[in-house]
């Protein structure tokens, strides 16, 4: 068949789909690619072209709002990327290999961050971080919402996120390699860092850069737990969109748009190497 | 259930129990720091929203925790929040809908390419889904917008000025645009997985291409359609960013009247019910999703283990990330 699937659909049909699938892709397309033409546009009336110029991306650097929530959200999606992948492939790998008490509720739980809305996750970490301050201050100390408690945040769902990529590859790999290192005398240890670790650390890669994208992509939970001085980018986006559109507000987005795909496209390079570097073990 | 070392030869009885004692320990110890973490940070914040849903608004509009009552409970039933939630569950399905219309022709083109080609447009597909969502929304509102590229483009020829922006069609397009690769994912998988010898089958068998596609195609891709379903109306229906950026009052919806019961509005226990209700709601969608997906079968295929609570969003993740 040579990979192509011949499913017996009449030309027209099949020239139809072909039609639909290229709309798609534009309807896709069209509206970042609009969004990038005009960050590069000199006038500052936002409808009208007036030639090329690098103007609104000067200013958007100089301004010192910008400059911060870019290093804010920065750090935190640093911070919460390294956290959740330590935390949550440990979970992975308990809930995959392991039996003890609180298994079950464990694996039950670890799933509901992914599914439950932003919105409800943000005002329940509001309430938390409320009631907690109240508690803490009756003992002298006093918080209040900051970069501190964006990163706190963004840990806790990213650990599930993490968790559920590591697993599935848990899941995937062949279980006699772990055991027959342990027939041949390995210790936990040594079974762990030269067969499981290495075996899983497509996973945990996979799992850290999805982290990292949720991470810089959070807008609603960022809003809710973040305090003055610790604006994420995505924050102060939504925030100036709110006030209305204008060219420095497009020069930023094409700078987080460009900033994503450079990471998908890291990252399928980097399968790929993979991928073909497993290829040639393999034929040796 | 580690490995169980069958081999060691010197081994007990009690020896071999130690060891289980051993592992459980290990296992218990591996997944304390996570399980931890989500305990304070997820189990903790979940019961607090639900104490607070009984709580009383004062009328400074702090919230005080002294004498339960349902009153918020009861205030749902508010006409007002009954048409939002009721708006928000429309837009939700019609945005579901129209995924799987849009969604589906599409992604049936890209699982039915040759191998080389299918894997340059899955690529044309992830990026989209992997790119900033605040941004995406943004390039609509920019398109959309009175003073916009598309309104001036409208207006050199001769249609005039745009006014879809603030209306709920302009939400409905923004929730399409955000979620359709939630949809189109799922639905590729399954396509890409489906045994499409058996609508060769049908065909060989004198069916007709739309019968054999009625009949056989889309009765095995449906667990991809009732993942892609859960996928795009549950984040839709708690939508906040794209009314909010897209809508106007007229498109208020449940996710942002929550938000503003707990900024502007100061009313944090109605804000905490209707939380509540939402986070029920989502749970439902879910649960229904894996009793369907685990009766139907896979393309073609017998599906294997039983699934835990939002394993098939889980899968997709999964399928997406690596």
């Amino acid at each position: 068949m040579s990979g192509v699937v011949e499913v017996g659909l009449g030309r027209r049909t099949r020239r139809g789909l072909a039609v639909w699938a290229w709309a798609v892709f534009a309807f896709l397309y069209v509206p970042i690619v609009v969004l990038v033409v005009f960050s590069f546009n000199a006038s500052s009336r936002v409808n009208i072209w007036g030639g090329f110029s690098f103007q609104w991306y000067g200013e958007a650097l100089r301004n010192d709002v910008i400059t911060s929530a870019i290093r804010v959200s920065l750090i935190v999606a640093l911070v919460s990327t390294v956290v959740s992948m330590v935390l949550g492939t440990a979970v992975a790998l308990a809930l995959a290999r392991y039996r003890f008490r609180g298994r079950r509720a464990l694996d039950g739980t670890v799933y509901l961050p992914i599914v439950i809305p932003d919105i409800t996750m943000a005002v329940m970490l509001l309430v938390f971080f409320a009631e907690a301050f109240k508690f803490i201050d009756s003992f002298g100390p006093r918080f209040t919402l900051g970069i501190s408690t964006v990163a706190l945040s963004h840990i806790a769902f990213n650990i599930s996120f993490v968790c559920v990529v590591v697993r599935a590859r848990l899941d995937q790999f062949d279980r006699t390699l772990e055991e027959a290192a342990r027939d041949l005398y390995a210790t936990g240890w040594q079974t762990f860092r030269r067969v499981t670790l290495p075996l899983i650390m497509p996973g945990v890669a996979a799992g850290g850069l999805l982290a990292l994208t949720l991470s810089l992509d959070d807008v609603v939970i960022s809003a809710f737990v973040s305090g003055p001085g610790s604006t994420t980018l995505p924050v102060y986006v939504f925030s100036s969109i709110r006030r209305g559109v204008t060219p420095e507000l497009n020069a930023i987005s094409t700078l987080m748009l460009t900033a994503s795909i450079a990471l998908v496209l890291g990252s399928l390079a980097l399968q790929r190497r993979r991928a073909s570097a497993s290829q040639q073990t393999q034929v040796l | 259930m580690g490995p169980a070392r069958r081999s060691s030869p010197t081994a007990g009885a009690a020896g071999e129990e130690a060891a289980a004692l051993a592992r459980r320990r290990q296992g218990m110890l591996l997944a304390s720091p996570g399980a931890l973490y989500l305990l304070i940070f997820f189990v903790v914040p979940l019961g607090l929203i639900s104490v607070y849903s009984f709580a009383t608004r004062t009328s400074t509009g702090r919230t005080s925790l002294s004498g339960w009552n349902v009153e918020s409970y009861r205030a749902i039933g508010d006409d007002i929040i009954v048409g939002i939630i009721g708006r928000s569950a429309w837009l939700a399905t019609l945005t579901t809908v129209l995924c799987v219309v849009v969604g589906y022709p599409f992604a049936y083109y890209i699982a039915t390419r040759p191998r080389h080609v299918r894997a340059v447009l899955l690529v044309m597909v992830m990026i989209p889904f992997w790119t900033n969502a605040l941004v995406r929304v943004f390039a609509i509102r920019f398109l959309l917008g009175s003073n916009g590229p598309a309104s001036a483009l409208s207006e050199s020829l001769g249609f005039g000025t745009f006014r879809i922006l603030f209306t709920p069609t302009a939400v409905t397009i923004g929730m399409v645009y955000s979620f359709l690769t939630f949809m189109v994912l799922p639905l590729y998988v399954a396509l890409e997985r489906m045994d499409w010898s058996l609508t060769e089958a049908a065909r060989d068998l004198y069916a007709s291409g739309a019968k054999a596609f009625w009949k056989v195609t889309l009765p095995l891709t449906r667990s991809g359609i009732v993942a892609g379903c859960v996928l795009v109306f549950v984040p839709s229906f708690g939508s906040y960013v794209v009314p909010d950026i897209l809508g106007g009052a007229k498109t208020l919806l449940i996710g942002s009247y929550i938000a503003r019961q707990f900024r502007d509005a100061r009313n944090w226990p109605l804000g905490a019910a209707l939380s509540v209700l939402l986070i029920v709601a989502m749970l439902v969608a879910v649960a229904l999703n894996q009793r369907s997906g685990s009766g139907a079968e896979d393309g073609g295929r017998p599906r294997g283990r039983r699934r835990g609570p939002g394993q098939g969003e889980a899968e997709t993740v999964t399928a997406v990330a690596s």
